[in-house]
């Protein structure tokens, strides 16, 4: 069925091509047939696509190694749901997940923006088609899935890296992520395109960009949570080249999702939203193109590549494309309101937009300049962790107390005396709860001391709007304090999501400090019987043992844990074998406290042939509220995903009233 | 399998074409094919209803803000009355419009 897959891929291309250039003509000629005929174009790409993915998914699930990529991905031993996951395992399947993605999003936007946006769609429309060509076209003629060989009697297997359960939700979630923002980008072209500078494009994608940038989050927090279990070396986040890929397009995107509040409340920054979709989708782009061009050495890119020049290109082309579409639009874009003073909730978000920016270009600069130095003298200059962490601590603290500053200010300006009388609680509380932490020997590490000092003014700051406001409601309509909340988050989903999603913040940021500031780390050779003593846990490696596992070699040391001279109980630590990709992973055993959130974590570095191990352990105070974290910001993103029916009657009256003009 | 999957890639090529082609097979001759586009008028009309969207949630933010007690009584009394004026004002702006609109649609019927 190679044969199937390929055309249907080739057949993806030229739909996409139609829907570029017939949507382009379209578009400019006012051909309403045209137009809607690009548009079904975007929704049988989408079925072309998909019956694609089926013939790659049926191969790789029938182990057809007459499929080179099934056999470079695959063995016969491989269970079944690393089979599936291996369809975004290497290069070729994660660009057909890509363009899968993409011409789903795109067959979405289409049916869902018919009726609301169909002037807008006109323009988009080629935007997207544009996207899905470049894709169709790497699949089809730089990088297929579906080229064939003589078939082999078992294939070479999964990077056992890759063997692992977050890798069946992690790559795609992130791909939802960097896709997603597609859509934003398509209609900010599409409304430029359109000379349609209103609001539209924003109404018309703020939930894409939310999904996006959600799936984002979520995606990077499950790659941390891979690392910390599968890379076994004792960490979350390396700052790593592919890490560091998608973290840029969501700081990216949530600059753009403050700013555009902005614009919605007060008509403002216009130029600057748009910039900042380009950025997150040009951000977006530029990770795949890390990911899967093996530009960089990472443990990410597993493949050397030649999709580097394409991709490369492209992101110049969409770049200066849409620098060029933007500068002849600015007199379009021209805002009519000012900035009304220096303390207001604008200028926090302002001020929030220009850190997260600086951050985000500061870590493009760490991960492009090794490419640029290899480049120009020939020789990879490595950006290490000291460089992304004084950046992170530079722009990272300020960050937390805009957090805790922002809700407490009102929009357009606020006095000396509101602000004193508004930030009294909280900023007393935060200082009270820096004086205590000083007192327990959080002075250890200043910076820790400092950043849970803010994380308490961040958390009080939140809290005491929750209050305020939840007080304001039942002094409104009366009814119990429980009727009062729900109905203040339900008036104001966006806000109150907001609110949640900066407390996953704040909980991320008190498990990141706790567990680099405040980790103890100790390493030794360890013989059966032997002990360890760390921080308040006693670990004794009692025994050595080997098992068989479903595709690989299992060696495990069993290790008795007792913490503050109690047994908590027993800890597997050890190697896996595999045997079809004959290599050897780290697997780490974890114990944690749920009270606590503390992680005893431990490494099994060496294994000797005298029975000795070298042991590498840690304890990471907090560590589990960065998962924790995830959940909260999970259920943060989902309130203001959340659709509004008093907005959606309100939007719908807005362009209702546009409607009865164009029929008068 | 190659006749199978010759079969199904040439069904799903008709069917893509079909489909795409669609607009054209449902109305081979239709007596308007011109794309509804947003005249001055009308975009001046979107502009004015986002002004008074925005002016309106202005003002309801600014009176629970001042409720939540975020805006003190000085700055809510400094503060209502231009809003307030905005507000009324992006709402007169819309009253010509649709006036304006009512005569037109007037003078076409004749």
């Amino acid at each position: 069925m190679p044969e199937l897959g390929r055309a249907a891929l080739a057949l993806c291309l030229g739909l996409a091509l139609y829907a570029l250039v017939a949507g382009a003509y379209a578009a400019k000629t006012r051909r309403r047939r045209l137009a809607r005929s690009a548009q079904n174009a975007l929704l049988a790409a989408f079925g072309a696509t998909g019956v694609a993915s089926i013939v790659l998914l049926a191969a790789l699930l029938r182990n057809d190694f007459s499929f080179t990529y099934v056999a470079e991905h695959t063995s016969r031993e491989l269970p079944t749901a690393y089979t599936i996951s291996a369809f975004w395992g290497g290069q070729e399947g994660s660009l057909l997940l890509w363009l899968l993605i993409l011409t789903g999003f795109s067959a979405a936007a289409v049916a869902l923006s018919r009726r609301t946006a169909a002037d807008l769609l006109t323009w988009v429309v080629p935007v997207l088609g544009l996207v899905a060509a470049f894709f169709a076209f790497m699949l089809v003629v730089v990088s297929s899935p579906f080229d064939t060989q003589l078939a082999t009697a078992d294939g070479a297997g999964l990077n056992p890296s890759l063997q692992n359960p977050y890798m069946m939700i992690h790559p795609p979630c992130l791909y939802l992520g960097y896709v997603g923002l597609t859509i934003p980008f398509a209609f900010a072209m599409g409304a430029l395109l359109a000379r349609r500078t209103d609001e539209l494009w924003i109404v018309a994608t703020r939930r894409w960009t939310l999904f996006a940038w959600t799936a984002l989050g979520v995606g990077q927090l499950l790659g941390s949570h891979w690392a910390y279990v599968e890379v076994g070396w004792g960490g979350y986040y390396a700052w790593d080249p592919v890490e560091n890929a998608a973290l840029m397009p969501w700081l990216a995107a949530t600059a753009f999702l403050h700013s555009v509040m902005i614009q919605e409340k007060r008509g403002m920054l216009k130029v600057w939203n748009v910039l900042l979709v380009v950025l997150a989708f040009c951000l977006a782009l530029f990770g795949t193109f890390l990911t899967r061009s093996g530009v960089v050495s990472s443990i990410h890119s597993f493949t050397q590549s030649p999709l580097g020049p394409w991709f490369l290109g492209f992101i110049g082309g969409i770049t200066g494309g849409a620098l060029i579409l933007i500068f002849t639009r600015l007199p379009l874009l021209r805002s009519k309101t000012r900035m009304e003073s220096l303390v207001s909730r604008e200028a926090t978000f302002l001020y929030n937009n220009l850190l997260l920016v600086a951050l985000c270009l500061t870590i493009l600069w760490g991960v492009a300049f090794p490419i640029l130095s290899e480049a120009v003298h020939g020789e990879q200059i490595t950006v290490s962790s000291p460089y992304y962490n004084f950046f992170l601590r530079v722009f990272g603290l300020p960050l937390l107390v805009l957090m805790a500053i922002g809700p407490l200010v009102a929009w357009r300006r606020a006095s000396l005396r509101s602000l004193g009388r508004s930030f009294a609680w909280p900023a007393g509380l935060a200082l009270v709860v820096g004086a205590v932490l000083l007192v327990l020997g959080a002075g250890s590490s200043w910076i820790g001391l400092v950043a849970y000092t803010f994380c308490a003014f961040v958390l009080a700051s939140i809290g005491y709007e929750f209050v305020r406001g939840t007080r304001a409601r039942r002094a409104l309509a009366g009814g119990s304090w429980i009727g009062a909340f729900v109905e203040l988050v339900g008036r104001n989903r966006r806000r109150y999501g907001g609110y949640i999603v900066h407390a996953a913040i704040v909980l991320l940021a008190i498990g990141i400090v706790g567990s680099s500031a405040y980790d103890t780390v100790r390493e030794r050779t360890l013989a059966p019987g032997q002990s360890l003593a760390i921080s308040h846990y006693v670990v004794k490696y009692d025994q050595l043992v080997r098992r068989n596992g479903p595709n690989a070699t299992e060696f495990r040391a069993i290790l008795d844990v007792k913490k503050n001279g109690s047994s908590v109980g027993t800890l597997e630590s050890g190697k896996n074998s595999y045997r079809a990709e004959q290599q050897v992973s780290n697997e780490v055993g974890i114990r944690s406290d749920p009270l606590t959130g503390e992680d005893l974590y431990v490494i099994t570095d060496q294994i000797n042939k005298n029975g000795t191990i070298a042991f590498k352990i840690f304890v990471k105070p907090l560590v589990n509220l960065i998962w924790i974290s995830g959940l909260v910001f999970l259920i943060g993103s989902l309130v203001a995903l959340w659709p509004s029916a008093a907005e959606q009657r309100r939007l719908a009256a807005r362009y209702h009233e546009l409607r009865a003009l164009a029929r008068a | 399998m190659t006749a199978l999957a010759f079969g199904i890639g040439a069904l799903l090529a008709v069917t893509c074409v079909v489909f795409v082609a669609l607009p054209f097979i449902r109305e081979p001759d239709p007596a308007e094919d011109r794309l509804d586009e947003p005249g001055a008028l009308e975009r001046r009309a979107l502009e004015l209803a986002e002004e008074r969207d925005r002016a309106l949630s202005a003002l309801k933010e600014l009176e629970f803000d001042h409720r939540t007690g975020k805006v003190s009584d000085e700055d809510y009394r400094e503060l209502v009355g231009p809003l307030r004026a905005r507000v009324a004002e992006a709402l007169r702006a819309l009253e010509p419009q649709a006036q304006s609109t009512e005569e037109e649609r007037v003078h076409a019927a004749g």
